[in-house]
């Protein structure tokens, strides 16, 4: 039958790759990419978005393309001081960008969301424009989805490592959770080159891209634990590499589906989600690859000792 | 791990037959009125409409209760002929230093009879120095902040459902939130001015002794007139409540032509005003909303028909939304607008096609993948996929969830990290047939082996959007929650459903190889 017997491998069967020789060039390229990461973090860092940073965002549609002189021009007739009038998606769809006023004045709230009908009067007077979406969000409330935001990454990041904890040696859960710090600044580096804008969506794609980081190591781990029971003297290394050959097809059939699912979502998500699907594109890639060129050689790093107590050398000649 | 008996079998298809049937309301209108009829609401982001967080000002729920203690005690001494000096409010309750000492005890039995909003509202103690302190409970001062959100929630709703707005959601959000959901309002400028205005309506006599004084007397306050123009000393005993209002109406006055607010007292109120208006006619009596004057006409007879009009050249918007404002009644405390997101119409029917195109494609993707790559059982793989869209839809139709752009990735990252399961057990049952293993020995180590794994693997998954649905708020938590449902489902799609059509094909065929 046509469907019965699979038409495609993925990976040739019995693959016998020794990942391990590699990895020192591993760990050094994720250790470079990392810090990298880091100062971009510092500077030029992230773009915060309008839930991080508080302040106003109006989209408007105009009829034809858009006159930013025109557009402007209404603006200070409403006494509005725009931070940014910009093009984005269409030629006929501006994004105007108001910052909150500062805290030490009085009713800077009111204020911030007074500042909202000021944008909409003036967009009213552009013949044929039309308001697409009019957020505003004070001080107050960025600060706190802020702080929420960061107390969901860390809370994840302290759960996992707890579940994994529980469920294998320590010596996996330290490397897991160092591989998943180690992505989760990539991943920072890329908003940062990209120059996506961080807000609680991509909050929810940096989690989505750790709990799918984690399912990878968990798998190999999984594989790694299964064959210290099962080969009490094979050296680490050598051990490692074989899980990994052995799990290779579903680690990388796993992140094709995924990759496949996310991939119209990048396309044709729209821009609110586009971003988001990139950033998930991107950690599926890095994530992946530090199950095996991260994850693992930290674990034959930290395990070399403990784990292989029992294995003898091989007997010489 | 191999034997699927008649019940089980029956249970696993009667999930998805309930699930098929739960997802039904969403496609189909209700045939039968008497049936419960579920079905999933469209986020704010895909059908447009606005949100609105309130923050309720609890400083001056704080501050009125104070004020109201300052002149309960004011009234209480001056009923029973008792004097006062430095009558004062403080952080927490009111001071004063009684006339004489000998007035000390009097004072204290008279205050102690005051009426009290809950038990134990307020204690009175005579300090070391001579002065009397009324002090009021921290626990009623929480219990009046949670009646004064619990309040302002329902006179919000009142105000909503005023303007005629469709399906408005009000919910309490923390200590001192309400959130305000309007679908199909893009512009929400009308209702946050409605619900920016506290309409407290409050009528006072004007004490005219203290016109043209800058520092008015105790028991006496300077109020702006609401058109801005000066200022006018009222006495501050609040004589009639707006609060005993039952009717409020705009319309345009016979004699001048201008539009006016006519309003009707309850019994209470009507007797109340039939009482102060006769006992002082000639004198001005201001009629006082959110602590402006509005006006101050002259009583000339004394009113007894419980009812009157405002008219303080209102244009006709401001006169009916003054109506709706008094007929829905006064906040507790004032409301402030902190955060406010609005969808147009037009963006949010955009997202509904890009999230709709997106899940499609994603879907067709992985079933294409999963075909190629692992063939028939691949197909089972992708039996069990629908199923699982299906079981996802049905859940959240059962919780009539709120269905966000966020929550539609959501559900196509599920799909995509559904099928991982199945690879686990594809790639293992690979595995143990390149060992040699016989078909049956091959499928049974695939599925003993790949559970815990499978398991492990889901498990940290749903920690991480647990967190991020606690943590989250709007459509991140739409996410969080399609994730945490889609990761439920899959584990029965998963274990259950595509094992047991992999183990009914076994049992039907008996095959000696497998096709992997």
């Amino acid at each position: 039958m046509m469907f019965d017997r699979p038409l495609l491998r993925f990976v040739p069967r019995g693959t016998k790759i020794n990942f391990m020789r590699g990895r020192f060039i591993g760990l050094a390229t994720s250790a470079v990419l990392s810090i990298a990461s880091l100062i971009l973090f510092f500077h030029p860092g992230l773009t915060l978005g309008l839930d991080f940073r508080g302040g106003i965002v109006v989209e408007a549609r105009t009829q034809g393309p858009a006159d930013f002189n025109a557009i402007r021009a209404a603006l200070n007739a409403q006494h509005v001081n725009a931070a940014g009038v910009q093009s984005f998606g269409g030629p006929d769809d501006v994004l105007i960008r108001l910052d909150t006023p500062p805290d030490s004045e009085p009713d800077h709230e009111a204020r911030t969301q007074a500042m909202v009908d000021s944008v909409r009067h003036a967009i009213a007077t552009l013949p044929g424009a039309q308001v697409l979406r009019a957020d505003a969000v004070g001080a107050s409330v960025s600060r706190e989805l802020f702080r929420n935001g960061m107390l969901a990454l860390g809370i994840s990041l302290l759960m996992i490592l707890a579940y994994i904890w529980f469920r294998f040696e320590w010596e996996f859960a330290v490397s897991a959770v160092v591989t998943l710090v180690l992505d989760l600044t990539k991943a920072i580096g890329f908003l940062v080159i990209t120059h996506f804008e961080f807000d609680l969506v991509m909050v929810a794609a940096i989690l989505t891209i750790l709990g799918y980081s984690t399912n990878d190591k968990v798998v190999v781990y999984d594989r790694v634990r299964e064959n210290l029971r099962k080969y009490r003297t094979m050296p680490l290394a050598e051990l490692i590499d074989l899980s990994i050959n052995e799990t290779l097809s579903r680690t990388l059939g796993t992140s094709c589906t995924v990759f496949l699912a996310a991939l119209p979502l990048a396309l044709f998500g729209g821009a609110s989600l586009s971003g988001f699907a990139w950033v998930m594109l991107f950690g599926i890639v890095v994530g992946t690859s530090s199950s095996i060129f991260i994850a693992a050689p930290l674990l034959l790093l930290m395990g070399e000792k403990r784990l292989r107590r029992d294995a003898r050398p091989p007997a010489r000649p | 791990m191999m034997y699927y008996s008649r019940l089980r079998m029956a249970s696993v298809i009667g999930v998805c037959l309930i699930g098929l049937a739960l997802c039904l309301p969403n496609v189909i209108r209700q045939p039968v009125a008497s049936l419960p009829w579920r079905q999933i609401h469209l986020g704010l982001d895909l059908r447009g409409g606005s949100y609105l967080l309130l923050q309720v000002d609890m400083n001056s729920v704080a501050a009125d209760r104070l004020r109201g203690l300052q002149d309960e005690t004011r009234q209480t001494l001056l009923k029973n002929s008792l004097g006062y000096r430095n009558l004062a409010t403080t952080a927490h309750g009111v001071t004063f230093t009684p006339r004489t000492p000998e007035e000390t005890q009097p004072d204290l039995k008279a205050l102690r009879a005051m009426p009290m909003n809950v038990p134990g509202e307020f204690t009175v103690e005579q300090g070391g120095d001579g002065q009397i302190t009324l002090t009021l409970s921290a626990d009623a001062a929480r219990q009046r902040a949670y009646d004064a959100v619990t309040q302002s929630i329902e006179i919000v709703r009142r105000r909503i459902d005023a303007t005629g707005a469709i399906d408005p959601e009000i919910t309490r959000q923390g200590e001192d939130r309400i959130i305000v959901e309007l679908p199909g309002i893009s512009d929400p400028e009308r209702v946050k001015n409605l619900l920016g205005t506290t309409a407290k309506m409050t009528f006072h006599l004007v004490a005219d002794s203290a016109i043209g004084s800058s520092v008015p007397p105790p028991g006496v306050d300077l109020l702006p007139m609401s058109d801005g123009q000066g200022t006018l000393p009222v006495f501050s005993h609040v004589d009639v409540d707006g609060a005993d209002l039952t009717n409020a109406s705009a319309s345009i006055d016979q004699q001048s032509g201008e539009w006016a607010v006519n309003f009707t007292f309850d019994s209470a109120g009507a007797q109340e005003f039939g009482d102060v208006t006769r006992a002082n006619v000639g004198k001005r009596f201001a009629i006082v909303l959110d602590n402006k004057v509005i006006e101050a006409p002259v009583i000339r007879t004394a009113i007894t028909g419980g009812s009157g009009q405002i008219t303080g050249g209102f244009s006709a918007q401001q006169a009916t939304d003054m109506a709706l404002l008094l007929r829905a009644g006064a906040l507790p405390a004032p409301l402030n607008v902190i955060e406010q997101r609005s969808i147009g119409p037009s963006l949010g029917a955009d997202s509904i096609r890009a999230g709709g195109y997106s899940l499609a494609a994603g879907f067709v993707l992985v079933i294409a993948f999963m075909a190629l790559f692992y063939g028939r059982f691949g197909w089972y793989a992708n039996i069990a996929l629908l199923a699982n869209l299906v079981l996802m839809t049905a859940i959240l139709s059962l919780f009539e969830a709120t269905l966000t752009l966020p929550g539609m990735a959501g559900m196509l990252l599920t799909l995509g990290m559904a099928v991982d399961a199945n690879i686990l057990i594809n790639e293992r049952i690979r595995e143990e047939v390149a060992r040699g293993r016989s078909a049956l020995q091959a499928m049974q180590a695939g599925f003993e082996r790949a559970t815990a794994t499978i398991v492990d693997s889901n498990a940290t998954a749903l920690l991480a959007h647990v967190m991020l649905f606690v943590f989250g708020t709007g459509p991140v938590r739409g996410f969080a929650l399609t994730i945490t449902i889609g990761i439920v489902t899959t584990l029965f799609t998963t274990l259950l459903l595509s094992r047991m059509l992999m183990v009914r094909w076994y049992a039907r065929t008996r095959p000696s190889t497998l096709p992997v």
